[in-house]
């Protein structure tokens, strides 16, 4: 990982999501020094994380007795969009649901493994789960804005959830309408309830609203499928815009999605990892025969 | 394949072959059930006919000053419900200002926070506390609760808030307090319930975007469920205020029957539907109208409450069907 945050502003916030257990003495503590970013300092989402860094290990999940995902390895980089792939019921959504441990929201679901951020191990004991969410955002399938709030109130959600001062909120609502390019199409009328937005702005309302917590991580399950080409088209430009800011995975069956999008896409089928490796040569000259089966149409 | 009439068997057409029953079951099935269900619409016209012919006197002697005079004197048949209107608001209005915080807790329990498999048997307990029989819950509140109140709960909440007229210092077993506490018990299940299946309706993608937020499950209920359920939290809340403002035998039995208007809730008092309850039996032909008056105020407050939660239902189950 060669990655070099050179102009962007570090906060190590590494510590607010194990606040709550002893942290062990030796552990490293990875701070590079503050730099002052060289772009509009106004906008909070400039800011980025020492803690960006997702590594999956050895990550089993089920449903009941339904094994899920079956001892995934996989790392998800700074700066970097990961693309996870496969065909439906592969364990791709389930796998990036227990990153931000929304998975064990669902009766009977369970998990093994660790999940790290940097070195924290977001499944360890006594990591505060709430705590874990404000670090990792999501961006779901089907674009739920709360359904009784106006266009500013859904974005402010996630901050007044952390308790931020009055003064900050509208600033930071705007930027992340702005970072979500929102702003021009939404500007005037942010009374407006979310629901009176098209699918697509909907979609991207929720970016912000993920966004607006400044998250390290931003995952994405299949955040296109119920849109039309030409909102697919801005969600992704978008992410382009977004994967300096924010380490991004990207769920889809869409592979030309993951063509458009992804620096490193992960293959998967019937719960397992098959390959992992830059998208061009994931598409081109895949290492496993059933990742050339699957990208070349085969089946899936 | 193309098959003319004239070529068909001949039981195609004139059913022979299928016996009386089989033939004419399903037209009786109709009319049977029509007329079950057109039963209860006469029913309640004819209810409806009775109370307003047996209030007709008493409704062209008093008029509308019926409602806001509140002497009830049938010796020289001089009659006025505002005392009556006024136990039956206060003892309505305390009870759902009691149960309606109570019976979101528990549907927020049941639907959000209890362990999934508890949730079932502590609804059908709760569901279980509307059935027992309301007389029964008004000899509870005879021998225990009015005592409990009279001599624990009512000198703590004088002592506490005594400076609020409601909680003035003359204690009593008996009185709109406890008629407030029985009707709470009475009504905090069929509005708990109801609004419990007005949490369902809520979309989980809602849910689920709170949670994955990084808001806790107070911030998910304070951000989608209970913004999302107001108008049938509402619904249920006039449902039960149907329930309260109706029930008679458990508030005779417990409200202390004294006529009169006081800011004390801790004295005994009237409703309506507690006094025609009490007094119908052998009072005089002027003073059976009064009460049929009472009775017909009642009808008008119950099917308006009820009519209005019903609209409130109906908008909420039509929002549930477009999300």
């Amino acid at each position: 990982m060669d990655y070099e945050p050179s102009d962007v502003t570090v906060v190590d916030r590494k510590d607010e999501i194990t606040s709550r257990i002893p942290r062990p003495a030796e552990a490293p503590a990875p701070a590079s020094p503050p730099q002052q970013s060289s772009e509009t300092p106004a906008s909070g989402l400039e800011r980025m994380h020492a803690t960006r860094h997702i590594r999956l290990e050895d990550l089993h999940a089920y449903y009941g007795s339904n094994h899920a995902v079956k001892g995934v390895n996989l790392s998800f980089e700074p700066g970097k969009v990961t693309a996870i792939i496969g065909p439906s019921g592969c364990g791709k959504s389930t796998m990036v649901r227990c990153v931000n441990r929304m998975h064990e929201e669902i009766p009977g679901a369970r998990s093994q493994g660790r999940v790290l951020l940097d070195d924290v191990d977001l499944r360890g004991p006594g990591v505060d789960v709430v705590a874990v969410r404000r670090f990792v955002g999501m961006v779901f399938q089907k674009a739920n804005p709360f359904p009784t709030m106006s266009i500013f109130d859904n974005v402010a959600a996630g901050l007044r959830f952390t308790g931020t001062p009055r003064d900050e909120i509208t600033d930071r609502v705007n930027a992340a309408l702005e970072a979500a390019g929102l702003w021009d199409e939404v500007e005037g009328r942010l009374s407006e309830p979310g629901m009176s937005l098209s699918g697509g702005q909907q979609q991207r309302l929720c970016i912000a609203r993920a966004l607006a917590v400044e998250p390290a991580v931003l995952l994405m399950d299949e955040p296109c499928s119920a849109l039309d080409p030409v909102a697919t088209l801005k969600i992704e430009e978008l992410i382009g815009q977004l994967k300096q800011r924010v380490t991004i995975a990207v769920v889809t069956h869409n592979m030309q999605q993951a063509g458009r999008v992804a620096d490193t896409t992960a293959f998967m089928l019937s719960g397992e990892l098959v390959e992992v490796g830059p998208t061009e040569k994931m598409f081109t000259n895949p290492d496993d025969e059933r990742t050339e089966q699957y990208v070349t149409g085969k089946f899936g | 394949m193309t098959t003319d009439a004239a070529t068909a068997p001949s039981s195609l057409l004139s059913g022979q072959g299928r016996g009386l029953v089989d033939r004419f079951g399903d037209r009786a099935l109709y009319l049977i059930t029509l007329l079950a269900a057109i039963l209860s619409g006469v029913i309640l016209g004819g209810i409806t006919y009775e109370v307003f012919k047996l209030a007709g006197s008493a409704i062209s002697k008093f008029g509308l000053g019926f409602l806001t005079t509140s002497n009830w004197d049938p010796v020289h048949e001089q009659f006025g419900a505002a005392q009556f209107i006024y136990g039956t608001a206060v003892s309505s209005f305390g009870a759902l200002l009691i149960a309606t915080p109570l019976s979101i807790a528990i549907a927020l329990f049941l639907t959000e926070l209890a362990p999934r498999r508890s949730r079932t048997p502590i609804a059908v307990l709760v569901e279980l506390l509307a059935g027992v029989p309301s007389v029964i819950l008004g000899l509870w509140g005879i021998l225990v609760l009015g005592p409990f109140l009279n001599d624990t709960v009512e000198p703590a909440l004088h002592a506490a808030l005594g400076w609020i007229p409601l909680f003035g210092g003359t204690y009593s077993p008996v009185g709109l307090f406890p008629a407030m506490v029985i009707l709470t018990i009475m009504t905090v299940p069929i509005v708990s319930s109801l609004t419990r299946e007005v949490f369902a309706t809520v979309p989980p993608s809602a849910k689920e975007g709170a949670l994955a937020l990084g808001g806790t499950r107070w911030d998910m209920m304070t951000t989608t469920v209970l913004p999302y359920s107001r108008p049938g939290i509402i619904a249920a809340v006039m449902l039960g205020l149907w329930r309260a403002v109706g029930e008679a035998i458990a508030v005779t039995q417990v409200i202390g029957g004294a006529p009169g208007i006081h800011a004390n809730i801790f004295i005994p008092a009237q409703t309506m539907a507690s006094q025609i309850a009490a007094q119908y039996q052998g009072a005089s032909p002027l003073n059976q109208s009064a009460l049929g008056y009472l009775a017909v105020v009642l009808l008008i407050l119950s099917l308006v409450f009820n009519g209005v939660a019903r609209l409130l239902v109906r908008g909420v189950q039509r929002r549930a069907k477009v999300s």
